[in-house]
C-alpha cells in the first residue's frame, strides 16, 4: 500500500449512495450518514476508480489531461483524497487490481 | 451535516434538479390508522417494470434522495426487488414503513442492500392506544420488536410519533421508549385532510391548550421543525421559497401521479402518459408552485409571523388556495407565540 513501492488500486463501496448535482458529485455514507460533495477533480477520480485501473493512471487520464496541475502534486492530491474517502468506508484501497 | 444538505438543496433549485422523491409503492396497508390521509385500494398500481424504468428516469434526472414509503411497502410482494434495483441505481434510500412484517430475514435484507434510514411510526406505548390508532392488534407489540432487530444489526431507525387526540399527552413515555431502543425521535402536532379533499380527519387534531403546551414544552425543540424559534425578519426570506416541494423534491403516488409534495396533491403529470424529467420541467402546475413567494401571498406576507411560520402550501392549497393561510400553522403560530396571525385577525 506504500505508493513509494507499489501501485494503489481504487473501487467505489456498495455502502454509498452517490449522485452528480451540476459538475459536483453527492456522496452519502450509507455506515455513518457522512456527505460529501466532491469537486470536479475529485468526482473524476471517483467515477474512475474501477478496482483495475492504477490511481496514477486515473490521475493522468482523468486529472493531468484536464485540469492544470502538475502531475506529482495531482498524484499527491490524490492520494489524500483517497484516503481520506477511505477512512469513511466509501472507497477501498488495494494494492493488487480487483479480480473481474 | 445539515449545512451541506442545504447547501445541496440550494444547489439543486438552482440547477432545477429534484433532489429528493417521495415515491410510495403502494397505498394498500395492514393497518388502518384513524387518521391516514390515503386511500387503500391497490387497484392500477405500477408494475415492477414500470418503476424499474421509473427509476431509472429519477437517476437521469439528478434523484438522490429517494423515499419509499406507502400505505406499507412491503406488502408488494416485489418490494425487495425494487430496492435492489434501487440501490443499484445508488440513490439515497430511506424507508417508511410500520415494521410490522420486518422479522430477521427483511431486516437482513434492508441492512444488506443498504437502506440509509427507517422510519417506524409509533402513537403510544401503550399497547392499547397504539393498537386502537392502527386498527391493528398487536401492532404495537410487532412494531417494537422489529425495530430492535434493525437497530442491532446497526440500521439507523426514527420513530415518528403524530399527535391527535387519542394519544395526546404520551409523546414523554414515548420519546423514553425511543431512547431506550437506540431510535431517534421525532413528533408531529398536525393531522392533515384526506388526500381526496376530506377534512373530517382535522377533528383528530388536539385542542389548542395541548398544542400550546407542546409547542411550548423547550423539551422537543430538536425534535422538530414545528419548535424552531421565530426567526428575524429578512428580505432574503420574503423573497424565498415557501418550501422545498416542486422546487426540489415531490411525490409520486403507486398509480404514477406526480405531486409537489404528498401533503400538495396538485396533479401535475402521470409517468405513464410522461416522462419523469418532462413533468418535472414542463408541468404548469409545478411552474405555479414555483412562481410563489412569500412576498406575493395576500394574506400570510402581511402576518406578524411571515417569515417565522411553518406554513405548509401543501395544507394551504387543500384548503382552498395554494396562496392562502394554512389554518393549522396558524394556530401553531399563535399557540408558539400568543400573538394572533393576520388570518385569525382577518377571521
Amino acid at each position: 500500500m506504500n505508493d513509494s513501492t507499489g501501485k494503489k488500486y481504487i473501487s467505489r463501496s456498495q455502502a454509498v449512495a452517490a449522485r452528480m448535482l451540476g459538475e459536483e458529485m453527492m456522496i452519502m455514507s450509507i455506515r455513518d450518514s457522512a456527505l460529501f460533495s466532491l469537486n470536479p477533480t475529485a468526482s473524476a477520480i471517483w467515477q474512475a476508480a474501477d478496482g483495475v485501473t492504477p490511481l496514477r493512471e486515473i490521475v493522468e487520464r482523468a486529472i493531468v489531461a484536464h485540469f492544470e496541475v502538475e502531475p506529482d502534486t495531482a498524484y499527491r492530491d490524490a492520494v489524500e483524497l483517497v484516503e481520506a474517502l477511505a477512512g469513511h468506508g466509501i472507497l477501498k484501497i488495494a494494492a493488487e487490481p480487483a479480480r473481474s | 451535516m445539515g449545512s451541506l444538505v442545504e447547501e445541496l438543496n440550494a444547489r439543486a433549485i438552482e440547477l432545477g434538479v429534484p433532489l429528493g422523491v417521495h415515491l410510495d409503492l403502494t397505498w394498500r396497508c395492514n393497518e388502518r390508522c384513524i387518521h391516514c390521509y390515503l386511500d387503500h385500494d391497490g387497484a392500477g398500481e405500477l408494475s415492477f417494470v414500470e418503476i424499474d424504468e421509473l427509476l431509472v428516469q429519477l437517476a437521469n434526472a439528478g434523484v438522490f434522495f429517494l423515499t419509499l414509503s406507502g400505505g406499507e411497502p412491503l406488502l408488494r410482494k416485489d418490494f425487495f426487488a425494487i430496492l435492489r434495483r434501487a440501490r443499484e441505481l445508488s440513490f439515497n434510500v430511506k424507508l417508511k414503513t410500520n415494521a410490522i412484517l420486518i422479522g430477521e430475514r427483511e431486516t437482513a435484507l434492508i441492512r444488506d442492500l443498504g437502506v440509509e434510514s427507517v422510519q417506524v411510526s409509533i402513537y403510544s406505548n401503550q399497547p392499547e392506544v397504539h393498537d386502537a390508532i392502527t386498527g391493528a392488534s398487536g401492532s404495537l407489540a410487532r412494531s417494537i420488536r422489529a425495530i430492535r432487530l434493525l437497530v442491532s444489526r446497526g440500521l439507523k431507525v426514527t420513530i415518528a410519533h403524530v399527535i391527535m387526540r387519542p394519544n395526546r399527552g404520551h409523546y414523554p413515555t414515548v420519546r423514553a421508549l425511543a431512547a431506550e431502543l437506540g431510535a431517534v425521535f421525532t413528533i408531529d402536532p398536525t393531522i392533515t385532510p384526506h388526500i381526496n379533499g376530506n377534512r373530517s380527519l382535522l377533528a383528530l387534531n388536539i385542542a389548542s391548550a395541548d398544542l400550546r403546551d407542546v409547542l411550548r414544552d423547550k423539551s422537543l425543540v430538536a425534535d422538530s421543525n414545528e419548535f424552531a424559534p421565530a426567526a428575524p425578519s429578512d428580505e432574503d426570506l420574503v423573497n424565498g421559497i415557501p418550501c422545498s416541494a416542486g422546487h426540489s423534491s415531490c411525490y409520486i403516488s403507486p398509480f404514477g401521479d406526480v405531486y409537489p409534495c404528498v401533503q400538495f396533491p396538485l396533479p401535475s403529470g402521470n409517468i405513464r402518459r410522461q416522462r419523469f424529467i418532462d413533468i418535472w420541467k414542463h408541468s404548469p402546475q409545478l411552474a405555479e408552485v414555483r412562481s410563489i413567494r412569500l412576498r406575493d401571498l395576500p394574506v400570510c406576507s402581511t402576518c406578524a409571523h411571515a417569515t417565522s411560520c411553518s406554513r405548509c402550501p401543501g395544507l394551504a392549497f387543500m384548503e382552498g388556495n395554494m396562496r392562502g393561510p394554512s389554518t393549522q400553522d396558524c394556530e401553531k403560530s399563535y399557540a408558539r407565540t400568543a400573538i394572533p396571525t393576520a388570518n385569525m385577525v382577518r377571521h
